[in-house]
């Protein structure tokens, strides 16, 4: 009969492993180890950045120098509320960002769906792949091509010369670079909302009569609405915040433009400004937690 | 189909302008004109030898290492943290891991710079190569995050268990257990971050004080008509080197059975 190998007892010793050890009984301790770092850089430089933005909306402007003086009072707010042209600024940030997004969900779901439901898994992600790749080419090179384009000798021009058309005007074209920046923003959240839809719920809707395009209205939209709406939030956002495309495209003031402008005169007024894309984004993303795009990130 | 008809309608558009900035690096006149008349390839070469050039191009790169360096191990630590314990706030994690993302990028430049110049100037930091890397790292922490913690979900602890069970301590297991598996989720993120980080211009505006960064370069050579071939050489480069580590990131992370999910 073979003998019963001892059981060994476990090596102790040396203290990599028993700090391993350590950490493994106490592992509240080892997961705090893991998030300090980040979460104390996010916190402390990130958080805090915002937070330090949010006071300077209550601080005041040296006039001579510049400088910050820390004056605790609601004048930058006044001012917005006040000055008409940034309420009409706002407006038109708005407006634009409205648009984009229409404008991006109509262009966007085609491709979505073609992506989701009909393409095989090789085409899928060959497809995912060609649609993500665009987003990482620069901002300015994308910027600095639709300007190009748009140009009094550029393609555009080019291409609708013979028709007797001429380059949209400035507001049509922003809005057309717009539409072309985010809308790889919003293919993938709609493609992977379309992806989520079981087959069955279609199959079933065919069951009980529904033709395809009845199908689509009533089961397939109505659900992959909460994704459109995720996507929406990128457009919004981005249009909204944007300060160098509304100048380079359309010579126009937008909230992002005046923000931006206004922080060499006074960091308190820009931060201020700031306030109302935040504002809007907060609400927005409110109601967008409603209708259930967080679900669909 | 009508739908494929779209599909690639919809792919043309939007890689035209880049194609059309790509060739445009080729055309001999000054003006920006189309259709092209000449084609060169002497632009690059001006290109190559301007100083200025060659100095953001250095200074974006360095920017992208150390930001992408710093990306990687907050990403990493943060993704072990939220994908292989639960704990109270771990949403909060990744809402704050994405939040400089999900900003705006202008509140984002916008705080950062009110924090360089109300914190760190009076204690006599200034901008420099660091503020950039600060501020493209607090972004990039997100696309390295992403990949782990996709990654380590998808890949069960249980290897992890096992491990301690024949008697690895934790630095072993993650050293011959957990990393080897999260490898080129890493690689991914880091290839990812280094893109995001290189062409990144809307916060650096705010973080460079006067440096020059690739973007930067450009976009201060918008306005120049007589830059503007070398602008367009450049913004090809600027392409290809963004596009590149891109589509090596996705052939790195290639999912055996297609997409994640399944249907019906």
């Amino acid at each position: 009969m073979s003998s019963v190998p001892h059981a060994e007892p476990p090596p102790r010793g040396n203290p990599r492993r028993r700090l391993s050890s350590f950490f493994h009984r106490h592992h509240h301790v080892r997961l705090g180890g893991l998030l300090a770092a980040p979460v104390g850089w996010l916190v402390i430089v990130y958080l805090g950045s915002l937070v330090l933005l949010l006071m300077a909306a209550f601080w005041d402007t040296e006039p001579f120098t510049n400088d910050v003086v820390r004056h605790w009072n609601l004048g930058n707010f006044r001012r917005i509320f006040e000055q008409d042209v940034y309420r009409n600024v706002a407006w038109r940030t708005i407006k634009m960002a409205g648009l984009v997004t229409i404008a991006d969900a109509v262009l966007a779901f085609p491709i979505a769906y073609y992506m989701a439901r009909v393409a095989g898994p090789r085409k899928r992600n060959l497809l995912v792949v060609a649609v993500l790749t665009p987003l990482f080419a620069s901002y300015l090179v994308k910027a600095f091509a639709w300007r190009t384009m748009l140009g009094e000798q550029g393609l555009v021009n080019w291409v609708l010369g013979p028709f007797g058309l001429s380059a949209p005007g400035d507001w049509t074209s922003l809005w057309l670079t717009f539409t072309y920046f985010w809308l790889p923003f919003m293919i993938l959240p709609i493609y992977a909302g379309l992806e989520r839809i079981p087959n069955s719920l279609l199959e079933a809707s065919a069951d009980l009569g529904g033709r395809s395009v009845r199908t689509f209205w009533k089961v397939t939209l109505p659900l992959a609405f909460p994704a459109v709406v995720a996507g929406s939030i990128f457009t919004f956002s981005l249009t909204l915040g944007d300060y160098i495309l509304p100048g380079l495209i359309a010579d126009q003031q937008f909230i992002g433009t005046v923000i931006y402008s206004e922080r060499s005169s006074g960091l308190p007024v820009a931060a201020a400004f700031a306030m109302v894309p935040i504002a809007v984004m907060t609400v927005y993303l409110l109601v967008a937690r409603r209708l259930g795009a967080f679900k669909a990130l | 189909m009508l739908l494929r008809l779209g599909t690639g309608l919809t792919l043309a558009f939007i890689y035209l302008p880049l194609l059309v900035i790509a060739i445009y690096a080729f055309n001999e006149n000054i003006s920006q004109t189309w259709p092209i008349e000449h084609y060169t390839t002497k632009w690059f070469r001006v290109a190559w030898e301007d100083e200025s050039v060659r100095s953001a191009l250095l200074l974006s790169v360095k920017a992208a290492l150390g930001a992408t360096a710093i990306a990687l191990l907050l990403g990493m630590l943060a993704s072990l943290a939220v994908a292989r314990y639960s704990f109270f706030g771990r949403e909060t994690i990744s809402f704050l891991v994405i939040l400089p993302i999900a900003l705006p990028g202008i509140i984002t430049g916008l705080a950062l710079q009110a924090t360089i110049l109300n914190v760190f100037q009076p204690l006599g930091i200034t901008f420099s190569i660091w503020t950039i890397i600060i501020g493209h790292a607090t972004f990039c922490i997100v696309v390295v995050y992403n990949n782990a913690v996709a990654r380590l979900r998808r890949v069960s602890g249980s290897l992890e268990e096992a491990s301690a069970d024949l008697g690895a301590d934790s630095w072993q297991t993650f050293r011959y257990v957990t990393f080897p598996q999260m490898r080129t989720a890493l690689l991914a993120g880091g290839l990812l971050a280094f893109a995001l980080s290189f062409d990144e211009v809307i916060v650096t505006i705010f973080t460079s004080g006067a440096q020059q960064t690739l973007p930067i370069w450009m976009f201060t050579n918008f306005g120049r008509p007589r830059e503007l071939p070398i602008v367009n050489v450049v913004a090809l480069f600027v392409i290809i080197a963004s596009i590149v580590p891109v589509w090596i990131a996705q052939r790195v992370t290639v999912e055996p059975h297609g997409t994640t999910g399944g249907r019906g």
